[in-house]
């Protein structure tokens, strides 16, 4: 019966309905707040798919997610705000950039082996932070940046409004989303997949780490600079604690509850904890006594985050049921490589 | 040349804070493999709980000192059962994001009790000792004296007693160790302790010229790791040298190269370092 009711789940139909469903959102929404906070959990869902890519993946932890989702909303910022750009293009500007930058401390960072690749990541963040902090005539340091653009509906959409906003941005998630499976199934993903469980044995299938690492990198940026772009043009008002390494933290976490290396555990475990710190406003202040140690929890019984012990759990009870009569080829994948179900 | 001179003793005292917690930090990693993210909120917890006996039970500094360093000796014992031990089978993401849940859980916890806010801490050694001309204050040379006494007190330690020997042969050989029958379980536990204690006297030596506030551990854990990258991961001598590298770098680059992007030295220089020599400045070794 449980299974029964579990592999609703599984089924193709399924993301269908989550997207219905997010459709009709604004609609029984009680009020404007609500359709913003979903909105903003989008945006972070987002980046929290980038991270994924490379730390779900590829296995490789990257401690910076947090510094590029600020470069990209600083660059979007600076260049509408100081520079007179409007949105689109700057929009396309703070992807170019979280790409290069990106590459460049991608193609450094990723030859390093075991524990240094995280702790490069972790300077590199902090660098960011303290440049968007002092770096004054171009950053304008603490005090942050204001009058960003908001984004351009070309005169039909007005998307300084919340709903038109809360489309937008689920318009972008979905795109993450669709390409974050496209990439899974791709080769590519599989590569990634290959690497995560092992340098050497990746490296004796004839796989050139270094390209495909960077690969992975360049996309895990470029999806936090789109995110941090977004969250730019909603807010509309930035400073240097977006770098802060916090936001990395908070994403790690959602990413581990959701289900690390999954296509749906990102979104619900952001969508999730965001729900229930500000539903529960005591929490927002001492999250962190409850995302500590949830995190260590997590690691220590349910490595694969819910979503990803669900799927083992299901993949476990379809081989029961197909055990006897071997009928059936199990639709789950093993369990340990990238999960195209729900 | 006074000013030289000055900006050398500043060297060795951020360099003897930093080689202490870096100590600390290099003993975990190469004898357990763990990048203890979390050492730095140990160092912050152990500057909260001098705080706390000095300020709020009025103890002596000597007195608020040891027992900080007991209570962060046990709470990173602790963190040894509860969390690492069960993760050492893992792959190597799971400590690290371990470490990170326990570096937010401690520093939420401290904030809770104590808020954000940034502390004073006093101690007993106000005065100044001027050398004909050369001015070191009292609690800076407190520090350099202390740092210096810890590392020779753990290298006596290491060397002479028969704890200090399973955990050098730990270091040195893991399987080498299991066959000679040395509990693995004893040493781990062990040597989280020494990395405790050493972080809380760092804590507290520094606290008296610092602030006291539950964010100070994230600059002091990235400096860590910077100095056991460039000395070699698990390197001992290597922790110390580095220590002192990035406090003089520091010292010497905040006077004469800009005061506020002094952090950035330091982090730059890893950078730097990790692109043209990704095993570090020394050759690894476990002493």
């Amino acid at each position: 019966m449980l299974f029964k009711l579990a592999s609703l789940f599984m089924h193709p139909a399924f993301k269908y309905a989550l997207i219905v469903l997010a459709l009709l959102f604004p609609l029984f929404a009680s009020n404007e707040y609500q359709i913003y906070v979903m909105a903003s959990a989008f945006v972070w869902a987002i980046a929290v798919y980038g991270l994924n890519i490379i730390t779900g993946f590829c296995g490789q932890l990257n401690l910076a997610h947090g510094g590029f989702f600020a470069i990209g909303a600083y660059t979007l910022g600076l260049l509408s705000a100081d520079y007179g750009w409007s949105f689109w293009p700057a929009f396309v500007a703070a992807l170019l950039m979280t790409a290069l930058l990106g590459f460049l401390v991608g193609v450094v960072s990723l030859r390093l082996k075991e524990h240094y690749f995280a702790i490069f990541t972790l300077c590199v963040g902090f660098i960011i932070y303290l440049l968007l902090d002092k770096w004054e005539e171009l950053t304008h340091g603490p005090i942050g940046v204001r009058d960003i653009a908001a984004p351009n509906g070309f005169g039909l959409v007005d998307f300084t409004q919340t709903v038109p906003f809360y489309y937008l941005v689920l318009a972008f998630l979905v795109f993450a989303m669709w390409f974050m499976g496209k990439l899974s199934r791709s080769l590519l993903g599989r590569t990634f997949v290959a690497i995560r469980n092992g340098d050497e044995l990746a490296q004796s299938l004839g796989i050139n780490l270094m390209r495909n690492k960077t690969m992975a990198f360049v996309l895990s940026t470029t999806y936090a600079g789109m995110a941090g772009a977004l969250y730019a043009g909603m807010i509309r008002f930035i400073g240097p604690e977006e770098a802060n390494v916090q936001h990395t933290f908070d994403m790690i976490t959602y990413l581990l509850v959701g289900g690390i290396g999954t296509i749906s555990g990102p979104l619900l475990g952001t969508v999730g904890i965001v729900w229930i710190t500000q539903s529960l406003q005591f929490l927002e202040e001492y999250r962190m006594i409850i995302f500590g140690p949830l995190l260590v929890l997590l690691v220590i019984f349910f490595p694969r985050g819910f979503v990803g012990s669900f799927l083992t759990w299901m993949h476990r009870q379809s081989q029961k049921r197909a055990a006897p009569s071997k009928k059936k080829e199990s639709r789950v994948s093993t369990g340990k490589g990238v999960e195209n179900n729900a | 040349m006074n000013l030289f001179f000055q900006n050398i003793v500043n060297g060795l005292t951020l360099g003897s804070i930093y080689g202490l917690v870096a100590l600390g930090l290099t003993l975990v990693y190469g004898i357990l493999h763990i990048p203890n993210f979390a050492h730095g909120a140990l160092y912050m917890v152990g500057a909260f709980m001098s705080y706390f006996l000095m300020v709020d039970i009025g103890a002596h500094y000597w007195v608020a000192m040891a027992g900080s360093a007991v209570i962060v000796a046990a709470l990173a014992v602790i963190c040894e059962r509860l969390v690492f031990h069960p993760l050492r089978h893992s792959p190597p993401i799971h400590d690290k994001i371990a470490a990170i849940g326990i570096l937010l859980f401690l520093e939420a916890v401290v904030q809770m009790f104590w808020g954000s806010d940034f502390r004073r801490m006093s101690s007993p050694f106000t005065g100044i000792m001027n050398f004909d001309g050369l001015i070191i204050p009292e609690q800076r040379a407190l520090i350099i004296v202390g740092a210096l006494v810890l590392v020779v007190a753990l290298q006596l330690f290491l060397r002479k007693t028969m704890t200090g020997a399973t955990i050098i042969a730990m270091a040195q050989n893991r399987e080498g160790a299991f066959l000679v029958g040395i509990d693995a379980n004893r040493v781990a536990m062990m040597t989280f302790a020494i990395s405790g204690v050493l972080a809380a006297f760092a804590a507290t030596l520094y606290a008296p010229i610092n602030l006291v506030y539950p964010a100070m551990g994230h600059i002091v854990i990235m400096k860590a790791f910077v100095i056991i990258i460039l000395g070699g991961m698990g390197s001992i001598p290597g922790a110390i040298v580095g220590g002192m590298i990035i406090g003089f770098a520091e010292a010497f680059g905040g006077f004469y190269i800009s005061t506020s992007y002094k952090d950035i030295i330091a982090f730059g220089l890893l950078v730097l370092i990790l692109s043209v020599r990704p095993q570090g400045l020394f050759a690894k070794g476990a002493h």
